[in-house]
Parts: C-alpha cells; sequence; structure tokens
C-alpha cells in the first residue's frame, strides 16, 4: 500500500508551488500524500495514486467519465480539488467488484447488456448507475433515463446503458433477495 | 463446426477489464513520463513574427521547449499527404511546429516538456508569441468568393477540382419531362470521441529503439511515419494502440503533429526523459486541432419522367477541406460516388471543389462524406415525389436496383480507386421491411389523430449503400500454444467495435476451439506489422476474413500432424473443443496443445501437454524434423486482399412531432433496416447501429461546429457543443436483412457506420413533412425551425406541394402535361 507522505508525486511539486498534506481514502484504503493545492482529484487518483479507471473526458464537468462517489454520492473528480476531500471516503470503479473479483450487479447488467463499447465513459456510467440505484432500488425506465442523462457516451447512442441499469436494479434486488 | 459462435450475441471478452478500470487507455500509461504541452495558434490566419521562450523557460520543472526552427532533418519538412490524387492539384500539409504562419486556431506552434502536465501548462502560458494578423478565410461562401487566399499560392482556395460523369447528362436532363433544381447545405460536426489524442513515447537508450504508443485508429501507419521522420529503421519502433477510447474517423489521420513530435522529443530528450514523455490532448485542443467534417454546399439539378424515374442528375458540390489536405480528397469522392445509394440515377455527372478555408482539417467522420450524399440523394427524392404528388416510397422503389440485377456497376471510380461495383443486396426487400416497421402505410391516420389532438407529426425515410471493407489488405497470425490457448493477432486497431470478441468467434469456429480459449491482439506492431487500419467499416470484413484463412491454415496443419500421430486419415479427423479426434470414434484423439507440442520437433517436458506428446510417435527417422515446406510450430498467418468493397445498405424512417410553438424537433420513432450480410454477433451489430444512429440524430438536430467570422470556434466545450445525452437520443428499433457478400470466404458486410449515414436526410424529410414546407439545410435547431415557419408564412420559403396528407396524382390531375416543367429553384438561399 503506498501510504507514505511524499510517495505521491514522483518528481516532487514545483519549487513555490503551495502543498498540502491529505489523506485519500479510496476504496477503504488511506493514503497520505503531499500535494499541490491545485492538483484535480481526478489527477490525484489518476496520476499519484495511479488508480486509472476513472477517466477524464472534458474537465470541465459537463461528460460525467471522471464521476465517482464522495462519502456514497456521485460527484465528477475534474472539478474537485484533492486538498479538499482530506479524509472522504471515495469511491472508485476499481472498488465496485468483490474482493474475489466477482462484478458488481451494476458491473454484471452492463456486461449482458452490452451497455460499452470503447468503455471510456464506463466508469462514470456505473459509479452514477450505483448511487441512483441505492436511492431508487426500482426505477422506471423514464427515471433510469433521467439518471444517466447527465453523462456523455459517444459510443452506445445510450439505448443499451438504459438496458443495463434496467437490468441491474433486477440484479440487485434479486441478490437481496438470495441473501 | 463444433462451438458456432458465429452468429451468436457473445459476451465480449473486452467487458472484463473495462468495467473493472483495468482498462489501460493511452494516459493510463507513462505515470513518470515528461509531460508535453502545445502553444497553439489563437488566429486563424497570422503571421509569426516572433516567439519569445524566457519567461517559460524560467517556470520550474521546464525540461524543453522546442519552436520550428528546433526541429531537424525530416521533421523539419511538411507531413506527409497521406492520399495523393491527380485532381487534388493543391495539395497543402502543415509543419509540425507552425513554420512563419498559422493557417487555423488551434495549429500548434511550440511545443513544451516539463515534469508534469500542470507545469508544462505553465510554462505554454508564458509563451509569447507575436502575429501578424491575415485576413480569415472562413466558410465556404468566403473560400469560394476567393476575396482572400488561405494559401497565398493557391488564390483561388481551390485544393481539388473533381468531375465523374457517366452519360449525357446535359441532354438527358434537356429532355426529361420534368426537371428540378435543390440547393443544399450541411454544416460541420465532428467524431468527438470521449478519450481525445495521446502519445505516450519512449526511447530505449540501450536497445537504440524507440517505442510508441498512441491513441489512434492505425497503429502501423503512425509507426512507419515516426520512422520515417526520426531516420530510424522501422524494426527498431513498435507502435501500440493500448484501448482507445473511440475513434469515429478522427483518429485515423496519421501521423497527427503531436505523434512526431513527441516520438522525435523522446528520442532527443533520452538522458532526459528515461521514463519518456507524454501528451494527453485535452477537450479544448481536440475541438481546435483534430479534424472535423461533413460541411458541404451543393447544387442538384435532376430531370425525372412522371413516375419519378431518375432520367439524369447533376450535382455540384462545394466541400470545405479546412486548412490542410493530409488525407486528400476520400470524402467528396466518397460524397459523390455514394450519393447513388440504391439508385439508378440515369445519367450523372458530378462536379465538386474542394476549398481551403482557415479552419481545423477536414478527415473522415464517422460515414466519411456519405451523409452529405444521402442528403443530397435522399433531398432529392422526396422533392421529385412531392413535385408529382407521389408517395416517397413509390419513387424510391422505381428507381431501385433490382436484386437480380447485381452485380451492379454504377460506372464510376470509388473511393479506393476501383470501380463502383455494388456486389449484393435486394434494396426492394429491405424497403417492404422498413414500411411494416415504422408503418408507412398507417402513418395517414395516426397523423389524423395528432392533428386533433393539436400536434404536429410527420414521417420521412432515407435509404442508403455503403461500401465497406475497403482493400488493399489485412493480415492475422493464429498460434495455439502447447497450454492449448490460441493467440491471435491482426495489426488493425480497436476503438470500442468488440474486435476482440468477434475475431474470436471467427477462430473458435474455424479451429474448432471453444471462444474463451481464444486471446486476440489488435493494433500492436510487435504482433503483426502488416496492417492499413480501423476504418471504411472494414475491420470485420477484413481481419474477420484474414484471421478466419490463417485459422483455417492451422487447421490443416493440426490436423497433418495429429493424423500422423493418430495413424489416421486427415479427413476423417474433427476437432471439437480443442480436440482432434476421429470422426465416430472420439476415443480416438488428441488435444490441440498436444499437437502444438508435436509440431515443434525441439520439445522440453515443460508442461504437461510436452509431457504427454512422448506418447506419440512423431515422424519418419529418414526424413529432416522439420520438412522443407514445413516450419515448427503450430501457426500460420493469411491475408484476405479483396478485389473490391463489399455494399452494404439500410434503410431509416423516422416519426417526428415539432411543437407547434417552440419549434423544438422530438423524435418519437427510429426505425432502421439494416443489411451487412451475415451478423457475426448481433448484439454487437445493433450496438453500432444505436451509436450510430445517435451521432445521425445528434449531426440532424444538435451538433454543430460554430465559427465566427474570424475563425474563432465558438462552442468548443461540451458546455456550447451539444452532444447529445440518454435525453435526446431515441429508442432505435432494428430489423435486419442478411444478404452475403459474394465477395469474401464469410460472406460479410462492414456495419460500423451505417447508422450514421442517413440522419440527417431522415429527419429532414420527416420535419419537412411535418411542417409543409421544404428544409435543404442540416443540422437544425428549433431557433432555425421558428425563422423557417416566419419565412414561410411570408411566402420566402416554398411549401410542399402536397399538402400534409393529401397526396394528388399528376397523371389525373386536371391540367398536368409531360412537358418539361420550369425547374423549381426552391432554395430560399441560393447561392450566387
Ligand atoms: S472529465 Fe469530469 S465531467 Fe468530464
Ligand atoms: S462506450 Fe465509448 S464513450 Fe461510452
Amino acid at each position: 500500500m503506498r501510504a507514505q507522505a511524499d510517495d505521491g508525486l514522483p518528481a516532487g511539486p514545483a519549487a513555490g508551488e503551495q502543498t498540502r498534506e491529505v489523506t485519500l481514502r479510496v476504496n477503504g484504503v488511506g493514503h497520505r500524500l503531499r500535494l499541490p493545492v491545485r492538483r484535480l482529484l481526478s489527477d490525484a487518483l489518476r496520476h499519484d495514486l495511479e488508480r486509472t479507471g476513472t477517466h477524464v473526458g472534458c474537465e470541465h464537468g459537463v461528460c460525467g467519465a471522471c464521476t465517482v462517489l464522495l462519502e456514497g454520492r456521485p460527484v465528477r473528480s475534474c472539478l474537485i480539488l484533492a486538498v479538499s476531500v482530506d479524509g472522504q471516503d471515495i469511491t472508485t470503479v476499481e472498488g465496485l467488484a468483490a474482493p474475489d473479483g466477482g462484478l458488481h450487479p451494476v458491473q454484471q447488467a452492463f456486461r449482458e447488456r452490452h451497455g460499452l463499447q470503447c468503455g471510456f465513459c464506463t466508469p462514470g456510467f456505473l459509479l452514477t448507475t450505483v448511487a441512483f440505484l441505492r436511492e431508487t432500488p426500482q426505477p422506471s425506465e423514464e427515471q433510469a433515463r433521467e439518471a444517466i442523462s447527465g453523462n456523455l457516451c459517444r459510443c452506445t447512442g445510450y439505448q443499451n446503458i438504459l438496458a443495463s441499469v434496467l437490468r441491474a436494479a433486477e440484479l440487485s434486488a434479486g441478490r437481496e433477495e438470495q441473501a | 463446426m463444433s462451438t458456432a459462435m458465429f452468429g451468436a450475441p457473445v459476451r465480449r471478452h473486452e467487458d472484463a477489464r473495462l468495467l473493472t478500470g483495468a482498462g489501460r487507455y493511452l494516459d493510463d500509461l507513462g505515470h513518470r513520463a515528461l509531460a508535453a504541452a502545445f502553444v497553439r495558434s489563437p488566429h486563424a490566419h497570422a503571421r509569426v513574427s516572433d516567439i519569445d521562450v524566457t519567461a517559460a523557460a524560467e517556470v520550474d520543472g521546464v525540461v524543453a521547449i522546442f519552436t520550428y526552427e528546433d526541429l531537424t532533418g525530416r521533421m523539419a519538412e511538411p507531413l506527409p499527404l497521406l492520399i495523393p490524387h491527380p485532381a487534388l492539384h493543391a495539395p497543402r500539409t502543415a509543419y509540425p511546429l507552425a513554420r512563419g504562419e498559422v493557417n487555423h486556431v488551434g495549429e500548434p506552434v511550440v511545443m513544451v516538456v516539463a515534469r508534469d502536465r500542470y507545469l508544462a501548462e505553465d510554462a505554454a502560458a508564458r509563451v509569447v508569441v507575436s502575429y501578424d494578423p491575415l485576413p480569415a478565410v472562413v466558410g465556404l461562401p468566403a473560400a469560394r468568393s476567393a476575396r482572400h487566399a488561405v494559401h497565398p499560392d493557391v488564390p483561388d482556395n481551390v485544393a481539388a477540382h473533381l468531375v465523374q460523369a457517366v452519360g449525357e447528362v446535359d441532354t438527358a436532363i434537356a429532355a426529361a419531362p420534368h426537371v428540378l433544381e435543390l440547393d443544399l447545405e450541411i454544416e460541420r460536426s465532428a467524431s468527438t470521441p470521449l478519450e481525445g489524442k495521446g502519445v505516450y513515447a519512449r526511447w530505449n537508450s540501450d536497445e537504440g529503439s524507440l517505442r510508441v504508443y498512441t491513441s489512434t485508429q492505425a497503429s502501423t501507419s503512425v509507426r512507419a511515419a515516426v520512422a520515417a521522420k526520426l531516420g530510424l529503421p522501422l524494426v527498431k519502433v513498435d507502435c501500440i494502440a493500448p484501448d482507445v477510447g473511440g475513434g469515429f474517423g478522427v483518429k485515423i489521420v496519421h501521423p497527427w503533429p503531436e505523434e512526431v513530435l513527441v516520438a522525435w522529443a523522446a528520442q532527443r530528450l533520452a538522458a532526459l526523459a528515461p521514463e519518456g514523455i507524454k501528451w494527453t490532448e485535452d477537450r479544448w485542443e481536440h475541438f481546435v486541432s483534430s479534424a472535423h467534417e461533413r460541411g458541404q454546399l451543393q447544387h442538384v439539378r435532376v430531370g425525372f419522367d412522371s413516375d419519378g424515374r431518375l432520367l439524369g442528375l447533376d450535382v455540384t458540390i462545394w466541400h470545405d477541406n479546412g486548412a490542410y489536405t493530409p488525407y486528400g480528397i476520400i470524402v467528396p469522392i466518397i460524397t459523390s460516388t455514394q450519393l447513388l445509394g440504391p439508385y439508378k440515377p440515369g445519367a450523372y455527372r458530378c462536379e465538386f471543389f474542394s476549398l481551403y478555408t482557415n479552419t481545423v482539417i477536414v478527415t473522415p467522420y464517422r460515414g466519411a462524406g456519405r451523409p452529405q450524399g444521402v442528403f443530397a440523394m435522399e433531398r432529392t427524392m422526396d422533392a421529385i415525389a412531392d413535385h408529382l404528388g407521389l408517395d416517397r416510397a413509390e419513387v424510391r422503389a422505381v428507381n431501385f436496383i433490382a436484386a437480380e440485377e447485381m452485380p451492379y456497376d454504377q460506372g464510376l471510380i470509388f473511393q479506393d480507386g476501383r470501380p463502383l461495383i455494388y456486389d449484393s443486396g435486394d434494396f426492394a426487400a429491405t424497403l417492404d421491411k422498413l414500411k411494416a416497421l415504422v408503418g408507412w402505410s398507417d402513418f395517414q391516420a395516426y397523423r389524423e389523430q395528432a392533428r386533433a389532438a393539436g400536434r404536429r407529426v410527420g414521417i420521412g425515410l432515407a435509404c442508403y449503400v455503403e461500401g465497406t471493407g475497403v482493400g488493399p489488405y489485412e493480415g492475422g497470425h493464429v498460434q495455439v500454444e502447447t497450454s492449448g490457448k490460441v493467440m491471435v493477432a491482426t495489426g488493425l486497431t480497436s476503438q470500442g467495435q468488440g474486435h476482440q470478441t468477434v475475431l474470436a468467434q471467427i477462430v473458435a469456429d474455424e479451429l474448432g476451439v471453444d471462444f474463451d480459449d481464444v486471446e486476440v491482439t489488435t493494433g500492436d506492431t510487435r504482433r503483426f506489422g502488416y496492417a492499413v487500419g480501423t476504418f471504411a467499416s472494414r475491420a470485420a470484413v477484413m481481419s474477420g476474413n484474414a484471421v478466419a484463412l490463417a485459422a483455417r491454415k492451422v487447421r490443416q496443419k493440426a490436423l497433418r500432424i495429429a493424423g500422423e500421430a493418430l495413424e489416421a486419415d486427415p479427413s476423417d479427423l474433427e476437432i471439437v473443443s480443442g480436440v482432434v479426434r476421429v470422426k465416430g470414434a472420439p476415443a480416438s484423439a488428441i488435444p490441440l496443445s498436444t499437437v502444438a507440442v508435436l509440431s515443434n520437433p525441439l520439445r522440453y517436458a515443460f508442461d504437461e501437454a510436452a509431457k504427454a506428446a512422448t506418447q506419440f510417435a512423431v515422424g519418419d527417422t529418414s526424413k529432416p524434423p522439420v520438412a522443407e515446406d514445413d516450419e515448427p510450430g503450430l501457426e500460420a498467418r493469411d491475408f484476405y486482399s479483396p478485389t473490391q468493397s463489399t455494399f452494404a445498405n439500410g434503410m431509416h424512417a423516422v416519426i417526428v412531432e415539432t411543437d407547434p410553438d417552440t419549434a423544438e424537433v422530438r423524435v418519437l420513432r427510429y426505425c432502421v433496416v439494416h443489411d451487412c450480410g451475415p451478423l457475426i454477433n448481433p448484439m454487437i451489430v445493433e450496438g453500432q447501429v444505436h451509436g450510430g444512429v445517435a451521432q445521425g440524430v445528434a449531426g440532424a438536430l444538435y451538433e454543430r461546429m460554430v465559427y465566427d467570422d474570424a475563425g474563432q470556434l465558438l462552442n468548443a466545450s461540451f458546455m456550447d457543443f451539444l452532444m447529445p445525452y440518454a435525453s435526446e437520443i431515441p429508442t432505435v428499433e432494428i430489423d435486419h436483412l442478411e444478404t452475403p457478400s459474394p465477395l469474401n470466404p464469410l460472406g460479410i458486410k462492414g456495419a460500423g457506420e451505417a447508422g450514421v449515414i442517413p440522419g440527417s436526410a431522415v429527419i429532414a424529410s420527416a420535419i419537412e413533412d411535418a411542417e409543409g414546407f421544404v428544409i435543404r439545410r442540416m443540422p437544425i435547431s428549433p431557433s432555425e425551425l421558428f425563422e423557417l415557419r416566419a419565412s414561410y408564412a411570408a411566402g420566402r420559403v416554398p411549401g410542399l406541394r402536397r399538402t400534409s396528407g393529401e397526396r394528388t396524382d399528376p397523371r389525373t390531375r386536371p391540367g398536368h402535361s409531360p412537358d418539361n416543367d420550369s425547374p423549381d429553384n426552391d432554395s430560399p438561399d441560393k447561392e450566387t
């Protein structure tokens, strides 16, 4: 685990650059880092922690590819400074599957319903869907469409993403029944 | 065949990694690399008078700053003209970094290399470039007027001029009972993949070799371009397309300036950059420096008979190619040939002018000129139908090439330089399916119902033919390892089309192994060095057939070796789930893994398969261990090289509703009938259609590139470029036809681009039908439709002859004469 101070920036911050020590709690594991204060959360996850599952499609808050869960709520990590989330819980796509590698029901549903092509937008859709289904476990098609209408995908035309969200609701319900 | 994967909606191999964050896209690589950033021109047209990097060089963490003056050897030459053409009489390509002049906003001028991206951008912001602005040529009217020139030595702005003709079009139109003229316009859009471009290059000083990762659609070509620019032997350069976050055409251009610059800098700065150099394009850069497409003006003159049959079709196209022509004139050539669609045009003449403007370059975007061609043809079909008072579907049907007429020679030269000959298709059957799917005949009743409820609805349709699977070739390599795993490689690249799945399906069937035992690699020159690339809906056709041919060779060899081992005739053997066995006597069997061991006379017992092989005595001791015409190993490679493209086709119909007050357009239904031959994986093909349709709807109703007169792109962000969300994209209803191609072993045709092609045409058709006046320009926004309504009310926009819902047959209409009608030039904004 990379938990030592200073291990985040291979080359170190530039002279005169303001830095701060933070703990990024990603998928249940704390990472202590010294980061320039202007470092975006998306960059800190991707380049300092090398968790590259979180993608960056616009860096201006519109595409949703960088969506992660912050304290369980979906946020755009390209619009957040890493030093501002000190100690808060962050879930990225790497944290969705079970420790044994078993896919999360939302991942499983995207696979079954061909909800991805190039996969670049996918982590954002997955995390958006996870958060949505927690609040709305049995969504109507319209609710599901609404829920994913803040994320851009250039490949799928959304039809199979929508089907995946509805399938994920089914799978999650099934899993709860079993449990 | 044991597995029959071909045709099954198999779940994708790719998904396991892409769903878990384990994909590796360009910017996921090289965490310790230095970062490059570019200073780009803020002017559309200017001379560069001075570049001052003093302040930039003082930024902590800056490693190097390069301008054109620093480029050496072939790097100082213009970028290559990839596809020359005799008609492209004034080709111009850019320098990797601007040499004294910039020709569009976004053109790279200075490259900065620093410890990380933040610092590189800090430094780039401190570079001071002095410009002397020149008049900017923006838009086709400005380019045609030639009041100013983009390139001083091309004063008329005409890069290329091409005329293709079949028959005597003037005579045919003069003799036609009816003549119409249309002025049409289609605006710019762009591929806009979610992942922008990116390059990561690392020089290996120990080996004197270079490895380049790039988010490309053509890794073999980037490799060759980089090797040539850097003066390196090809074998010292590897190029790898990692996972790529969408392409849609823009990543087929090679090399992009950044690809050669980053590679060059990685070699030059090797001592300072042991981990290499990386550049990741940001969204603004993508808008202002990666290619656009679509922008055209068109003039159509058509002569036809009273059934709507085309007698002569004369089309002139003005095509905006942007500031440079690295990709030649492929797009307007495709427009002018694929315009014909499923029809016989009678005499045909198509002339195009490809024009320079001070805007981003134009290279193929999914559809590649076809959406514009289909727009021209389908607007014409609708105009003919309305003029004659005939059903729009009927007018199309009378012009179809019949299934019995296949193969059909259109008498033109296609984009690949070969004759435009349709190989197969049953257009009448496709239309029947479409009419049934959308309920074409029942629409009037629906319209009346809607009207009674105060709603305004319209229906439209559009047809296309798409040349797919263009040559010259692709290759495949198939290797059975002693573990029994089958490793497949092809040189072309993937951007989400599921090639790792589709090609594995094909190989699994051909070889008789389990799908999950087949692992496919694409776009890695270390694994396969010869390839053309992924464009023109060619990957499944070209690499699909190539890997099938290679797998057949492997199968043959496996049967031969197994036959020797089992003392059986190879023709009595079959391969089932990776085991070669005697037909009807399955106990007499040998696993392919063991056959793989036997194929190599050098057999150390490293694994179980090798141990197992010892029980088989193989070979004639009087012969050499490797026969003269043989090779060790259970592997083969082969190439597929067709004589011509294979032509897929399809037809779309939509029902739209236009808001009587706000002029907002809503697509109520979107129906697709698609014929791309036998489907390898229907789930993946339908996904391709969905995505294509979404881009078609986007291009018809939402997306455009808004340049001001100074050449500034005003909507260069996802805030302002309206890429649709799920809330805007309709559900697509699909029906398939599977007319096989006679041209290739698998009988398949390409499917990647189809969905997007008729988008603007079909939606224009439906809006026109809903509104009752002509639509000649796409995309169309609510405010434009609102304005058109006002113009129509004021008599400045012609209405349709049919009032919505009523059809009159001109043949029974009193006073109709078959004489030549006066040409109705019905465009309100005809170019002069
Ligand atoms: S990258 Fe954050 S919203 Fe697009
Ligand atoms: S799958 Fe490619 S952007 Fe969504």
